[in-house]
């Protein structure tokens, strides 16, 4: 077989419906035949990272700063009328009335078709984050150069 | 239109239509034609997309009240 054409997608936002956008086009592209690698970073790490609080930050302020940006696929807000949950809680319902997939079930989906998710090892180390704090479905810790050699290959490429 | 296989996608948004298309297309072998039950409206320019994509054939759509039927008949494996 040929080999695969390849796909890459830079998940820099943890906000909820940029999230959808980028699991969206990353299952269609798999669904379209094509190796696709998610790289997540800064706050697009939370959608990967256990959804309980994680203490084992080196640092003070790491521990506070991962106080306050809790994780959890299920947790991410709307990038607009987040509304302290309101308007979240709305949408989320509104998707879920028209059979949307929740982001929990993107990840099992894109983890089905192969989608390779990459989790940005710079951003973890600045959070004081480790591998333990990150759901089992992570394929790999890497950086900027991994993401460009896979992208370099790419002929779709996205940051979101 | 005859199918060998029916995927039943009513009321599901895109993309899930066409992920469950390229699923259930593995599972077929080559020759066979599948008929795709849909209510997003999308499904009437991503599924000819997906077929040119991954050289499969789109055999036709039928449309009523909202309802669409896609006929898509397998070529090649997808990659």
């Amino acid at each position: 077989m040929a080999e695969k054409e390849k796909a890459t997608i830079v998940v820099f936002s943890g906000d909820l419906d940029k999230v959808y956008a980028a699991f969206i086009i990353a299952t269609t592209a798999a669904a379209m035949g094509k190796d696709v690698s998610m790289f997540f970073t800064f706050w697009g790490l939370n959608v990967l990272r256990k959804k309980k609080f994680s203490f084992g930050a080196p640092r003070f302020l790491q521990k506070m700063f991962g106080f306050m940006n809790r994780g959890g696929a299920e947790r991410l807000p709307l990038s607009k009328f987040h509304m302290f949950g309101l308007g979240t809680f709305f949408m989320k319902f509104l998707m879920k009335r028209y059979n949307m997939q929740k982001i929990s079930e993107m990840i099992k989906l894109a983890k089905q078709l192969k989608i390779k998710m990459i989790a940005c090892t710079t951003s973890i180390g600045v959070m004081g984050m480790a591998k333990e704090d990150f759901i089992p479905e992570v394929d790999e810790i890497a950086g900027a150069s991994t993401y460009l050699g896979l992208a370099f290959e790419g002929n779709v490429n996205l940051f979101i | 239109m005859k199918a060998d296989k029916t995927l039943d996608c009513f009321g599901l948004l895109c993309p899930m239509p066409i992920v469950k298309t390229a699923m259930e297309f593995k599972k077929m072998r080559i020759g066979e034609t599948l008929e795709i039950l849909a209510t997003d409206q999308g499904i009437k320019s991503d599924m000819p997309a997906w077929c040119e994509a991954t050289g499969n054939k789109f055999l036709g759509l039928e449309e009523a009240e909202g309802e669409y039927k896609v006929y898509v008949k397998k070529i090649k494996e997808v990659p």
